[in-house]
């Protein structure tokens, strides 16, 4: 037994001892410039991360700062521990991306008062009253709106060509999580989709996770055996845009392109370009300047993006439609979520109470229809639109 | 051993013990091949320098001093579960569930923290959450111990089951307990307040865990080596049927020592609740509950070895990720490294029990 330990000491050992010459290489780095630090959940496998990666590497890139990038954090003290790190190399402003990152933020924002903290997709900076704690998210919805115009005027060539009938105009959409920012997200592409495309219904399945490929693609597939012509998701996998491309059913996509896998199915894909808001909130941590404490970016600040169309499967005349409502929606001619395109329960919405305020309660608190429409995204930049309308089906619910 | 009656190409025969020489030439040359191999690895994958490489991994293990603090908590963490492990593999019980009874015992003090975080006092509540966790832990690891000696079922199926009924329960609390709704995270429980937090020192609680921990390893080495129930661990482990035949009442032991593993998986899972996180997911475990049993298995149930081998797996784990983020490499490749390295030092093992004997050519031909 003691040889045991004995051997163990040594591998340990020899592990220091081969190297313990080669440490001045390793870590650090160079210490000119300004240092900007990144918390990602996964890698650029998952592209919900890879979007982000590209804009912190472009905007880093931009700016002519050092980005210190840490992949596959976990949501917990890990990420407390992450950011701490990052403060410790130097680091002048932290970012971090996944909703779960938020209040392990908030405890890093608080113990190092001197560093910015910006969290995308979180909820609580606004009521949270921290100097440097901030969060972001951009006003998607009118991406999903747009890509959802893509794809309703898809299931017209689709209803014209006569391979389906107009009531057949059944769009699925794979989810992660009955939660606001899917919700706000299926919604808006529906109301695309239907702005062109008056009979479109649409059934919408969840995963129970953000990220699980077989889980979306067995989603995916199940849609498509319900008789869905075309399939949209927000789950950050390749799980479903892989699906419709082996069964050759056109796919409206999310964060970035998936043209390369899916040539002869991927149709468009709306994403958020996090470059700009990268760009502000550092440009103002190095200047000294303050960072909103919620900064919704929009179409106008070049977040809110679509890819190019991929026009051997997008319906003729995708693109100028395209940019004509995307001018429509920059100059408020188009509004969303108007509360005349929809109904909730047979009924048109004259008023609603939103939980914009985080609390455990869930307490609504903000009455958001204002001026005939539900204002999303206004109040808080997070997501809050969070009820069901007719015309879409839920077929589970996983919370 | 029986007599040879065709010889096949190769074959394999137990040795006796090794003069220590031996035995360390084996490990040395291990660690070198494991190292030159990684670095041949590296240069052809990446066109590296293999040094910078190796360097980095140790800059992320203990380069600064918070780094080593985390890289020491860490630690601590495997470390504790394969202690609560240990006395059930040596028993030879195989007890896979650990990942749930970590888990359990999380929940536990989550449930404590959440319901009575507003009622009473924060060290009354530490408390009752870590006599909550430990019960949990046991009966997690009870439920399968007591089919066992009652009615020698499967106790490797049984275990590992377990931790899917663990993990669905967290589930569905956690859903309870989401906030927003909808986002299916709990997020920091009593980050206001901080009750139920065990105290810091400095800006987290990582050296207390630290001084738990090290506690329980002086304890399982004592249990183990002095007492009268780590003695018949032993014999139960080394058959069942002398250890009746001396007296010793096996389900008993079953359960007893089940009952320890499952109460110091509970109470690891109470320190990361309490002492670490402060939130509950369903991955809290993170796998611990498994490595554990390599810990274990690897310093073969030699509680000061698995110090080491638990240091081993933890620095090789947190240098990976610093490789990620300095180089830009994926983790995968990281994992690669970490991968090799185990295998050698694993393998090596083998070499010393085993012998491996090459056909002579005067041997008869057998395809």
């Amino acid at each position: 037994m003691k040889k045991k330990v004995l051997s163990l000491v040594l591998a340990l050992v020899m592990i220091f001892a081969f190297s313990v010459t080669l440490t001045g290489c390793g870590g650090g780095g160079d210490d000119a410039g300004y240092k900007v630090g990144f918390i990602c959940l996964h890698d650029e496998n998952s592209t919900y991360d890879k979007n982000f990666l590209d804009a912190a590497n472009a905007a880093c890139e931009e700016l002519g700062v050092q980005a210190i990038i840490k992949t596959n954090i976990p949501e917990g003290q890990e990420c407390y521990d992450a950011a701490a790190e990052l403060v410790d190399a130097g680091c002048g402003i932290v970012f971090a991306n996944s909703f779960g990152h938020e209040d392990f933020m908030i405890q890093a924002a608080k113990d190092f008062p001197e560093v910015q903290f910006c969290h995308s997709t979180g909820t609580k900076a606004h009521t949270e009253g921290l100097d440097n704690y901030h969060n972001a998210f951009a006003s998607i919805y009118e991406g999903r709106y747009l890509a959802g115009v893509a794809a309703g005027m898809k299931l017209n060539e689709m209803i014209e060509a006569g391979d389906i009938t107009a009531e057949e105009a059944k769009m699925g959409y794979v989810g992660a999580y009955t939660y606001a920012e899917v919700v706000s997200g299926y919604t808006s592409f529906y109301l695309g989709a239907k702005s062109v495309c008056e009979t479109v219904t649409m059934d919408v399945t969840f995963t129970g996770s953000w990220y699980d490929e077989a889980l979306e693609k067995e989603a995916a597939n199940k849609l498509i055996n319900d008789g869905c012509v075309l399939i949209s998701q927000h789950a950050d996998s390749m799980g479903a845009p892989t699906a419709c491309e082996n069964a050759g059913v056109p796919n409206v996509s999310y964060n970035g392109s998936t043209q390369e896998a899916c040539p002869n199915t991927f149709i468009v894909s709306s994403r958020i370009d996090w470059a700009p808001y990268y760009k502000y909130a550092i440009s103002n941590a190095q200047g000294g300047e303050p960072i909103d404490a919620d900064w919704t970016g929009t179409l106008e600040t070049g977040s809110v993006v679509l890819t190019e169309v991929n026009e051997a499967v997008a319906a003729e005349g995708t693109i100028e439609k395209l940019d004509e409502v995307m001018e429509q929606l920059k100059n408020g001619e188009v509004n969303v979520f108007d509360v005349a395109t929809f109904t909730v329960e047979g009924a048109a919405l004259s008023s609603y109470m939103a939980d914009v305020d985080t609390d455990a309660d869930y307490t609504p608190d903000t009455e958001v229809i204002v001026d005939g429409a539900f204002r999303e995204s206004e109040y808080r930049s997070a997501p809050y639109f969070d009820l069901q309308i007719d015309g879409i089906k839920l077929l589970d619910t996983k919370f | 051993m029986s007599k040879v009656h065709k010889e096949p190409l190769l074959h394999i025969t137990k040795r006796k013990e090794l003069p220590a020489k031996q035995t360390w030439a084996i490990r040395i040359g291990a660690i070198i091949a494991a190292l030159v191999v990684s670095a041949i690895v590296t240069m052809l994958l990446t066109g590296l320098d293999p040094f910078s490489v190796f360097g980095t991994m140790i800059y992320g293990a203990v380069g600064t001093e918070r780094k080593t603090l985390i890289l020491l908590k860490e630690l601590a963490i495997l470390l504790s579960v394969a202690l609560a492990l240990t006395p059930a593999f040596k028993m030879k019980f195989w007890n896979l569930g650990g990942e749930g009874q970590i888990l359990m015992g999380a929940w536990a003090t989550a449930l404590c923290m959440i319901y009575m975080g507003d009622t009473i006092p924060s060290f009354l509540l530490i408390i009752i959450c870590m006599v909550a966790a430990i019960i949990c832990g046991a009966i997690w690891a009870m439920i399968p111990a007591f089919f066992k000696a009652k009615w020698n079922t499967n106790e490797t199926l049984f275990t590992l089951m377990m931790n899917y009924v663990a993990i669905q329960l967290v589930a569905y609390f956690i859903i309870l307990w989401e906030v927003p709704k909808g986002s299916g995270k709990v997020g920091i429980i009593n980050q206001g307040t901080m009750t139920g937090w065990l105290p810091y020192i400095g800006t987290n609680s990582y050296i207390l865990v630290i001084l738990f921990v090290a506690i329980i390893t002086a304890g399982m080495y004592i249990y183990l080596k002095y007492s009268k129930h780590g003695y018949e661990i032993s014999v139960v482990g080394e058959s069942q049927r002398t250890a009746s035949y001396v007296g010793i009442k096996v389900d008993k032991v079953i359960i007893r020592t089940l009952l320890l593993s499952g109460a110091i998986c509970g109470f690891t899972g109470w320190m990361m609740v309490s002492g670490i996180d402060h939130t509950i997911t369903t991955t809290l475990a993170g796998g611990r509950g498994f490595l554990g049993i390599m810990v274990s298995w690897l310093a073969q149930f030699n509680v000061v070895a698995m110090i080491f081998a638990s240091m081993l797996i933890v620095f090789l784990g947190q240098g990976a990720g610093e490789i990620s983020t300095i180089f830009g490499l994926n983790q995968s490749f990281a994992d690669i490294l970490t991968g090799i390295i185990l295998f050698f030092i694993i393998g090596c093992e083998f070499f010393i029990n085993y012998k491996v004997h090459v056909r002579k050519k005067s041997g008869k031909e057998e395809a």
